[in-house]
């Protein structure tokens, strides 16, 4: 029995390889995880092809016989909606409350008895599941779309990392958003009500239902810049299609990246105010 | 020094209760009630009291997941909450209603994150899992999700995810419940084992009284929050006067139940052909001496103390009289 109990002296001491390699494993195990639901990923896909279609053809309208509409034209409008289409599945916009059901359980506990912090260890899982979106959501919308309108192909070779960097910072800050939504569980133990306000919040701020640029220009500079909304979704979009100039785009991604700590660091403090107050009923 | 140290530990909840047709008033519920406590290196303590005495909200601020109301939590010298992190190193916790294994991912696949969870070396892991696999028998189903598993696949699978970091401290929240016998004699058995090398401390709360005969040498009572017993089973029986019994089963029955210098007939079963003595004073030839001088007797047994019925006894006193028992008083 020996070699089960405890002969080994534990790991002492922050080391930056290893906490990458666990970063990495459980980021691995997330992808794993949800690449188990491959029905649910193909029935995501179908319905995120249909909208796709009906936003389109709204957009199109839009630009009317002018062509362009808010400094998009045809082509950067088709690319604005099958890009989304996919990025929404990969940044998860809608639907998480995993954390939100373990508070809710009492399932949290098992979280904190880990020797990782929560929100590192659920950044983790969301990346995992994120890539794995990529390829089976994200991917799909990419290829149907040129098939049926014409799109708009990125004309600087830098737009192409530009964007994958500011997806990866959008599904960051989503994580984020989600994440604090979800950790008001802690307080109220039922989150639809918040859950309801981000849905309405994020599906209208962060230029899923209208691209910002169709609203006013103030607005949509206090919205960019003072809100977190638009590095979910419209930034990389915008980035994308090269709506702006490359240094515009460097600074959008600039601020992404600052919602992103910002976020993230939040998460971190309201994750340790709550565990203060944390009650785990029923054994 | 003590693997585990508490003093005075405290935990209470406020509650929202309904006062009115709008109105709601704040409670405070005492969970756990200043329990001082000391437990060695390599020793198997079992935990016990009724639904809602503060068990497992004692096992959650031992191991961090709950702050403590007041007092002092010590565990591997760390405190449990400001150290969680380095603490979760150091103890493994087993839920026996909850969890740590990753519901839509196979059980190799847990274990094997887990390993880098926890940061293990690769070899000592492997030997690790290795025994596990041996001892739990888990060969049949490391390749299924774990939400297929049974109930007793699950808590082999929970109790292999707790031990594959060699903790020095093991929490066991109901380790064996809703288990069938065969699942039960499992993890018992592997549990006596790790007992027997003697390096790994194990706290194990249950309601299940026959894991703890089997084994923790140490119980601690908690009723009502408050330690109401702390000292081995014998002393337990002792103190609340539990009492082996003989059965005396007789070809023709007595006109009168015998009396027998300490050992008082406790039941008279089967139309007075079958005599239920406690022993007192009296030892068991004594009382087959006075007997087979009355009668003849067709069987003899001896049914040792039940440590069910002391501990309903106990969880039935009051909360004041129980909690005077620590003090010795039955």
């Amino acid at each position: 029995m020996g070699s089960v109990t405890a002969t080994v002296a534990p790991p002492t001491g922050a080391h930056v390889t290893p906490w990458f390699r666990t970063f990495g494993a459980i980021a691995a195990a997330g992808f794993r995880r949800h690449a188990t639901y491959r029905q649910a990923a193909v029935a995501g896909l179908c319905t995120n092809t249909v909208f796709g279609f009906l936003r389109c053809y709204i957009f199109l309208a839009a630009a009317g016989a002018a062509g362009t509409v808010a400094g998009y034209d045809r082509a950067q409008l088709a690319t604005f909606v099958w890009a989304g289409q996919g990025l929404l599945a990969v940044i998860a916009i809608w639907g998480w409350t995993d954390l939100a059901d373990r508070i809710r359980t009492g399932e949290v506990a098992a979280d904190l008895l880990r020797p990782v912090h929560p929100v590192t260890s659920y950044l983790a899982t969301d990346l995992g599941r994120a890539g794995f979106a990529s390829l089976a959501r994200l991917v799909p919308p990419l290829v149907v779309g040129p098939f049926f309108f014409a799109v708009y192909v990125p004309r600087h070779w830098a737009t192409v990392p530009l964007f994958l960097l500011s997806a990866l910072l959008a599904v960051v800050v989503c994580f984020g958003c989600r994440y604090l939504v979800n950790a008001t569980a802690y307080w109220l133990q039922d989150v639809r009500g918040p859950m309801i306000l981000w849905t309405l919040g994020s599906g209208v701020l962060a230029g899923l239902y209208f691209p910002l640029g169709f609203l006013p220009g103030p607005l949509e500079a206090v919205l960019r810049y003072a809100t977190p909304f638009p590095s979910i979704l419209q930034v990389p979009l915008d980035v994308l299609v090269e709506r702006e100039p490359m240094s515009t785009g460097l600074t959008l991604v600039g601020v992404q990246a600052g919602w992103a700590v910002l976020l993230l660091a939040l998460c971190r403090l309201v994750q340790r105010r709550a565990e203060r107050r944390l009650v785990v009923q029923g054994g | 020094m003590s693997v585990i140290e508490m003093d005075g530990l405290r935990k209470e909840f406020t509650v929202r209760v309904k006062a009115g047709p709008l109105r709601r008033e704040k409670r405070t519920v005492t969970a756990v009630d200043g329990v001082d406590l000391r437990v060695e290196r390599g020793e198997m303590l079992g935990y016990i009291g009724p639904n809602g005495a503060g068990k497992s909200t004692t096992l959650k601020m031992l191991t961090g997941v709950l702050t403590p109301s007041a007092g002092r939590a010590r565990v591997c010298g760390l405190r449990p909450v400001a150290d969680r992190t380095r603490l979760a190193l150091r103890i493994g916790v087993v839920f026996g209603q909850r969890s740590q294994l990753w519901w839509d991912l196979p059980l190799r696949d847990s274990f094997d994150l887990l390993r880098h969870v926890y940061r293990v070396p690769a070899g000592a892991h492997a030997a690790r899992l290795a025994r596990c696999r041996e001892l739990l028998d888990l060969d049949g189903f490391l390749d299924i999700p774990v939400r297929q598993l049974s109930l007793g696949q699950r808590m082999r699978g929970e109790l292999t995810a707790a031990l594959l970091h060699g903790p020095e401290v093991l929490f066991l929240d109901e380790p064996t419940i809703g288990l069938d016998v065969v699942s039960k004699q499992a993890v018992r058995g592997f549990l006596a084992e790790l007992g027997r090398a003697g390096d790994t401390t194990l706290v194990l709360t249950t309601h299940d009284l026959a894991d703890i005969e089997r084994l923790c040498r140490r119980l601690v009572v908690i009723d009502h929050g408050r330690v109401v017993h702390d000292g081995s089973i014998a002393e337990l029986h002792r103190r609340y006067g539990s009492r082996r019994m003989v059965v005396a089963e007789l070809d023709v029955a007595l006109p009168e139940p015998p009396v027998l210098p300490g050992a008082p007939v406790q039941r008279v079963e089967a139309d007075g052909r079958r005599l239920v003595f406690a022993l007192e004073r009296a030892s068991v030839a004594e009382v087959v001496a006075g007997l087979a001088g009355l009668t003849t007797l067709r069987d003899i047994s001896i049914v040792e103390p039940d440590i069910e019925e002391v501990v309903t006894r106990l969880y039935r006193a009051p909360a004041g009289g129980a909690a005077s028992a620590v003090t010795g008083a039955p």
